[in-house]
């Protein structure tokens, strides 16, 4: 019969409780019983890349989806189901489909839910690799991407067409720390019968839950705080099961590779993310690794305590920026005169995240490249790469490294003075973080 | 709403029941038994289609060993398995009517399901009628509202969880075989 070991894993007659678990429980509980043969605690790592049949009718029901069950690993697997549906229970989705990337995150999103003409209205503050992802790549595929000011919703509204079939955005943008107004958007999103796309990588959903203020798909780099290690990549698709997909031809309509299915109406809530899985994960190969999902499982099990001192170090940081006299500005919205530091206060209570810029002070954009490498190379604790969202505090002059061949005038349009630089605080010893950058700054300067 | 409120969060997902009704119509206890007990499920609206809703469902149930029943009076037999043109016409005891069907034809099956002394009356995904639930229920019926059979099936034997869907299960007790 249908495989009696996946039948008995969630046993029939356990009683759980009906109770409905905090937030903190469900990061070290959903998702992951402890099977009945081993009783391992942790998550096992199914490290396998396919699954035997217990018997040909029960395979050819999967392939057809008729059942729900493991068939190859490019399309599921047990630790990673543990991920996505830990992810689920934490953002209050219905459901979730993990990949090999926050990147691969979105672009199974964009491959699943748009066709060639359809056009989408992003945020203009967003990671650089998001941005040519939306303007470069997805131009190939015949799909256009208006890049409006995230902060104005009139330009929003203003650039929707009736081609448009999404609203894309970060919750907090790159490079200066702005925050999507969620409800706003959502109501905007509705009032055009489109979907809410919000990437929450930077807030995970200890700090923010999109979904819960109306977004109907959010998308995380899971690499970044939800590993919160620096050791594995991983992304991950999570949907609200409540927009209308009906007047979407790419999840409504018959799917020619599953015999004119029709995934919307046969599976309802979930329909868009079985086809995420079953169509758009299977022909784009963009899996995450079970043994990733593991580590990215560890990691989901501290999540809220990490993000406390994430948020903690990173305001005390900041403060202590904003009173520095070689620092021109500080962009972090948990500061008071920061533009959106009530819509911060509004949608991330506990804080607006741990990533941020702040300017040096120069008097001309040469000088401002010069004390900004001075300044990263005269660190002791900040690590110099090109990531956020480690334990480790970390640190990136872009007008040095990831933006050097831009011009002067090139990193100013598109937010990247020469004077800035980024930081991702980590959760070392405050003080210790404090007394780096002052000996850095003072480097710099002398 | 949002991220500030509190320890516990609502994920009671995708329905448009207020919490009240959620307590009497998609009641956990009433599902995990109807699951457990009922034997014979007769399915209102089984499609011949193969890529329907309804077959899905049907196709999974047998598979996992119920006794389906299709009723559809355009169809002599869908599975493998007699099909008959309405409820009355079925000579076995039900236990289970699952319902297909578009709103308008929900008061008149209610009433057959009542005749035929049904043990329960469950209505697919999307589909809520409180007046004839109300009635059903009056009338002995255990009522499931706007769910799927096979979906809370595959939540409490673990299968829905292989497709990344939130169950919302959580336990830390050892599963029995």
């Amino acid at each position: 019969m249908a495989g009696e070991i996946e039948k008995t894993l969630n046993p029939f007659m356990s009683k759980e409780s009906k109770r409905q678990f905090g937030f903190d429980t469900r990061m070290l509980h959903a998702g992951h019983v402890p099977d009945p043969y081993v009783g391992a605690r942790a998550v096992p790592i199914y490290q396998t890349s396919s699954y035997v049949f217990s018997d040909a009718d029960y395979a050819a029901q999967l392939f057809e989806l008729k059942q729900y069950g493991n068939i190859y690993t490019r399309l599921s697997n047990p630790t990673t189901a543990v991920f996505e549906e830990r992810m689920a229970s934490l953002e209050n989705a219905t459901g979730a489909v993990a990949t090999s990337s926050g990147l691969s995150a979105q672009f199974v999103v964009f491959m699943t839910l748009l066709s060639p003409g359809d056009e989408m209205v992003a945020s203009a503050h967003l990671y650089g690799g998001t941005v040519t992802q939306l303007s470069q790549t997805l131009k190939k595929l015949s799909v256009q991407v208006h890049f409006v000011d995230p902060t104005n919703l009139k330009e929003w509204e203003a650039a929707i067409t009736p081609k448009t079939k999404a609203l894309f955005g970060e919750i907090i943008g790159n490079p200066r720390g702005s925050i999507l107004d969620l409800e706003a958007l959502s109501g905007l999103a509705r009032s055009h019968k489109i979907p809410l796309i919000v990437d929450s990588t930077f807030a995970t959903p200890s700090l923010c839950r999109p979904i819960d203020w109306g977004a109907t798909i959010v998308t995380h780099s899971a690499t970044k705080f939800i590993g919160g290690h620096g050791n594995s990549l991983g992304g991950v698709v999570l949907e609200s099961g409540k927009f209308d997909y009906s007047r979407y031809a790419t999840i409504a309509d018959p799917s020619p590779s599953y015999h004119g299915l029709r995934f919307y109406d046969t599976f309802g809530h979930y329909g868009f993310l079985m086809k995420v899985r079953a169509e758009t994960l299977r022909d784009t190969g963009a899996c995450i690794s079970p043994f990733n999902s593991f580590l990215l499982i560890q990691g989901l099990e501290t999540l809220s305590l990490r993000m406390e001192r994430h948020v903690s170090n990173a305001l005390a940081i900041a403060r202590y920026l904003r009173e520095h006299p070689q620092v021109a500005w500080v962009a972090y919205a948990g500061l008071p005169d920061h533009p959106q530091h009530v819509l911060a206060k509004k949608y991330l209570p506990k804080g607006p995240g741990a990533v941020f810029s702040f300017g040096l002070k120069a008097p001309d954009a040469g000088d401002a490249r010069a004390k900004g490498k001075k300044f990263i190379e005269s660190l002791h604790l900040f690590s110099h790469l090109a990531n956020v969202g480690d334990a480790r505090s970390l640190v990136i002059h872009p007008a040095s490294t990831t933006h050097q061949q831009l011009t002067d005038e090139e990193l100013i349009r598109c937010g990247v003075g020469p004077e800035m630089i980024r930081l991702s605080v980590g959760l070392e010893t405050l003080e210790d973080l404090l007394w780096d950058l002052d000996q850095a700054l003072h480097a710099a300067f002398v | 709403m949002g991220s500030g409120s509190g320890l516990a969060c609502s994920i009671r997902l995708n329905t448009t029941l207020t919490p009240e009704q959620q307590t009497v119509y998609q009641n956990e206890e009433t599902i995990r038994a109807l699951l457990e007990e009922s034997k014979n499920i007769a399915i209102l609206g089984m499609s011949t289609d193969s890529q329907k809703a309804s077959y899905f469902v049907g196709s999974y149930l047998l598979y996992e060993g119920y006794n389906v029943i299709p009723v559809n009076p355009r169809a002599t037999e869908i599975l493998g398995r007699k099909c008959y043109p309405d409820l009355v016409s079925i000579p076995e005891k039900i236990d289970m009517v699952d319902v297909f069907r578009p709103i308008s034809e929900i008061p008149a099956i209610t009433d057959q399901a009542i005749q035929i002394k049904a043990r329960s009356l469950w209505l697919q995904l999307r589909l809520i009628d409180l007046e004839s639930a109300e009635r059903a229920r009056a009338a002995g019926l255990s009522v499931v509202l706007d769910k799927c059979v096979k979906m809370e099936h595959g939540r409490y034997h673990g299968s829905l969880h292989w497709a990344g869907m939130n169950t919302e299960i959580i336990s830390a007790r050892r599963a029995t075989l």
